[in-house]
């Protein structure tokens, strides 16, 4: 049958010129279907709804088309609209309804709202662009062709344990001139960097917001430097499907969704992973007192958690907080993702303030949450990594004990908090360094290592030079008085504070940021690197760059030949652990032998073998992975040895002796200049001495028994 | 936008001149499919087209994927640097070959 003779592809009514249709309820948003675009949108309070079309870029609508009541189906108005511009159109709302907003509604028919299901928002086509102040309509919806040509692209599904995690700011990645690309700041900038990441060794790139936000929001002219503040970092989401147009080089052609598919099919073909950081706690709408974009004026009530008195609750610390565990938000959250993971072929997500989705519309903390309950078991995203930054700023905090329904993984804070307080030399942390390295079997007993995403720095405080260069913050740049940003750093500057000629204090500082990178390496679970850590770059101490959009927040590629021995070394530890299965266990380590070679598969050890000190005064541990256990025993790998020393002596460490035939030969030794500090798999030299080594103040040692 | 369409024995030459834009990608599309429903051998001339939207990319890449259904070949003439900037960057390029002239297409074309 001929699909041009059905009866709804032809109008049934016309105003001002323009043809329309009763439409589809379903799906929600702005669907291109035959000769026509059908329209759907949900509003359980609004007494009357308005579709708004303009003209791409024009400053008034062409046309204004009110829903007549029988397109109203429940609580969702739809329409379709014939002989629409795909490519130039852009639509909006007007919402009619109560305003009292101590009851919680606050409908104003005068604001044009921005579809919550827009696939591209238009207005901020490229990055900082000055708009037009006076736009009667900010943030326009728009329309995407969504027909790409994946080819035989598909979601890579490497095992969550084989990953190592590359955390990514989009812009901050190449727009510094040094990065000497193309299109500085974009999606197609990453692109030309695949094969520098390929060379680095990570295997998933994780992209800081990318939903449509609004660099200008909150901007103002920056007291210090006299630059402008803005929203740099992107956790404020003003659209939750639609890619940051400023992101992408094309973006002010519209092709924004295309380009970021390129890059992902293209990260796709050389075994990179794409994981999104989502930001499904607030909107960029802020309190009472925030812009109305879309959500307040379409449904307050449904969008927001509200206070009996119909302010906003504040669990994410930026003015609102999403009313995610509400049937019909959890819905869009869950179209939303099933969206990201099936059109542009998402690997995985890491949920900002992850707690926040676990309460309920009163903001209690829920022992069932539904939301997290449908992410865990929806079959369209079955497939994809969930991440949780498992704590909010209402004081919930989760790690160890999130919703995890076998299969959310962390971000593990305590993880990166005592990695820190080790290396710093903190007494009373051999007890949680054992953890770190084995996954925290004592956080996730039943779910296992890969629960935990191991990291020691990310975008949110220090860089991983700062943590060594930096007691204090230092965010006077931010207009704050230093008062944003934790206190909480749990660093150590090696004897000066900032930047200094020091031979030896940078020479510590370099070998601090090895000793953290080698026991992130060997720690079971996943970690997760952050980019430009691996040149060694610095934020000045500056713990909270979330506003800038200068040199604190772009990496400067220069310092991977200032700092070639960090980049050297970040590159092969991650071939280290790449090479090395036994690193990489998808289940618990069980302190037994259970494949007969006659070892456990991880054994404690410390100055002496086989007599770990867990005594608060010690800095010393060292454990060993047995080769036969590789995988659960299912592969044989090398035996590895890593003697830490954070004492600040060079102290002897009695090696375990091995079996028969096999030789301990040195794979790492951070206490070495560069040259000396690592070797490539095959090429590590036997030690003479087989019974002891001599482990420098403040050093990491790994050895490979084979 | 003006379409012109050249046979030159079992090739056919699609010449465009003017922008191809969402307004006017229904007509080059037309043209296009009138071409194909002519021969398997294409060559689109884009020499005079100083500006394409993502609804013109979107015929050219209809136009490979039908030629490409027929075991045929499409060969893209005279992009503007612009244009294949564009095209890189959101990967349309991927699937076509681009020549400077309608001669060296021509010769590519009766080589198949």
């Amino acid at each position: 049958m001929a699909t041009d003779i059905r009866i709804d592809y032809y109008p049934t009514h016309e105003q001002d010129g323009i043809k329309f249709r009763r439409g589809h309820v379903l799906p929600f948003g702005a669907t291109m279907v035959p000769n026509g675009v059908n329209f759907s949108i949900y509003s359980s309070e609004a007494i009357d709804c308005t579709l708004v079309l303009f003209e791409r870029g024009e400053d008034a609508p062409y046309a204004e088309i009110r829903f007549p009541e029988e397109f109203r189906t429940g609580n969702v108005y739809s329409m379709i609209v014939f002989d629409l511009d795909y490519e130039r159109l852009e639509y909006g709302y007007r919402m009619d309804g109560p305003f009292n907003p101590e009851q919680g509604s606050r409908f104003d028919k005068n604001i044009i709202l921005s579809d919550p299901y827009a696939k591209a928002i238009g207005g901020r086509d490229t990055w900082l662009a000055t708009p037009n102040w006076d736009n009667v309509y900010p943030y326009r919806s728009r329309l995407v062709f969504e027909d790409f040509d994946w080819e035989n692209d598909h979601p890579l599904e490497t095992p969550i344990e084989d990953l190592v995690i590359y955390e990514m700011h989009v812009r901050g990645f190449t727009q510094h001139p040094s990065s000497e690309v193309k299109n500085p700041g974009t999606f197609a900038a990453i692109k030309s960097k695949i094969a520098y990441l390929k060379e680095l060794g990570v295997n998933c790139v994780e992209l800081m917001p990318i939903y449509e936000f609004d660099e200008w929001e909150n901007s103002k002219e920056n007291p210090v430097t006299g630059g402008l503040i803005v929203n740099f970092w992107g956790y404020s989401t003003v659209n939750f499907f639609s890619p940051k147009a400023g992101y992408a080089a094309t973006g002010k052609f519209g092709m924004q969704v295309d380009e970021l598919k390129t890059l992902i099919k293209e990260l796709h073909k050389n075994g990179i992973e794409v994981m999104l950081d989502v930001v499904f706690n607030h909107t960029a709408e802020g309190d009472h007192r925030g812009h109305t974009i879309s959500f307040r004026g379409i449904d307050n009530k449904t969008y927001y958690m509200l206070t009996p008195e119909g302010y906003y609750f504040n669990f994410s610390g930026t003015g609102n907080t999403l009313n995610c565990n509400n049937p019909v938000v959890r819905n869009m959250v869950l179209d939303c993702l099933r969206y990201w993971a099936s059109d542009y072929h998402i690997d995985g997500f890491r949920f900002d303030l992850a707690a926040i989705l676990g309460r309920d519309q009163n903001g209690a903390p829920l022992s069932n949450p539904p939301l997290l309950e449908s992410l865990a078991h929806d079959p369209i995203l079955a497939k994809c990594k969930l991440v949780a930054e498992a704590w909010d700023a209402g004081g919930l905090y989760q790690v160890g004990s999130f919703p995890a329904y076998g299969r959310w993984a962390e971000w593990n804070g305590k993880y990166r908090d005592s990695i820190r307080k080790f290396l710093k030399g903190d007494e009373g942390l051999i007890h949680e360094i054992g953890q770190c390295i084995q996954g925290w079997p004592d956080l996730y007993q039943y779910r296992g290592p890969t629960a935990s995403i191991n990291f020691i720095s990310c975008h949110d405080g220090f860089t991983l030079y700062d943590i060594f260069a930096y007691n204090e913050k230092h965010n006077d740049a931010n207009g704050e008085n230093n008062n944003d940003g934790g206190n909480d750093n749990h660093s150590w500057n090696c004897g000066v504070e900032g930047e200094t000629d020091d031979e030896f204090i940078n020479q510590l500082r370099h070998k601090q940021i090895k000793n953290a990178l080698s026991i992130l390496m060997v720690s079971q679970g996943v970690p997760m690197i952050l980019s430009g850590d691996e040149a060694g770059v610095t934020k000045y101490g500056n713990n909270n760059t979330y506003c800038h959009d200068n040199e604190l927040n772009w990496m400067d590629w220069s310092l991977l030949e200032k700092n070639s021995d960090i980049y050297y070394f970040t590159q092969r530890i991650l071939r280290f652990r790449r090479g090395h299965p036994v690193l990489r266990s998808k289940t618990h380590l069980q302190h037994r032998d259970y494949v007969g070679s006659g070892y456990p598969d991880i054994s404690f050890h410390g100055t002496q073998a086989w007599q770990p000190d867990f005594a608060a005064s010690s800095r010393c541990l060292a454990f060993m992975l047995d080769g036969a256990h590789a995988k659960s025993g299912t592969i044989t790998d090398d035996s590895i040895y890593v003697a830490m020393n954070a004492h600040w002596d060079a102290l002897y460490y009695e090696l375990p002796s091995l079996p028969n035939g096999q030789r301990w030969h040195l794979a790492v030794n951070t206490d070495m200049p560069s040259g000396e500090d690592i070797y490539d798999i095959g090429k590590e030299p036997l030690l003479e001495d087989q019974v002891r080594f001599l482990v420098g103040g403040r050093s990491t040692v790994i050895l490979v028994g084979k | 936008m003006k379409v012109t369409l050249t046979d030159q024995e079992e090739i056919t030459v699609v010449e465009v001149t003017g922008d191809i834009d969402s307004k006017t990608a229904p007509e080059f599309e037309r043209n296009a499919k009138l071409a194909t429903d002519r021969n398997d051998k294409i060559a689109i001339d884009l020499t005079a087209v100083e500006f394409m939207s993502s609804a013109g990319l979107r015929v050219l890449l209809m136009v490979y994927r039908n030629i490409k259904s027929q075991n045929g070949k499409v060969i893209l003439v005279g992009v503007s640097e612009d244009i294949q900037d564009v095209m890189s960057t959101t990967g349309f390029i991927n699937f076509f070959k681009i020549v400077g002239t309608v001669a060296e297409a021509v010769v590519i074309l009766k080589q198949d």
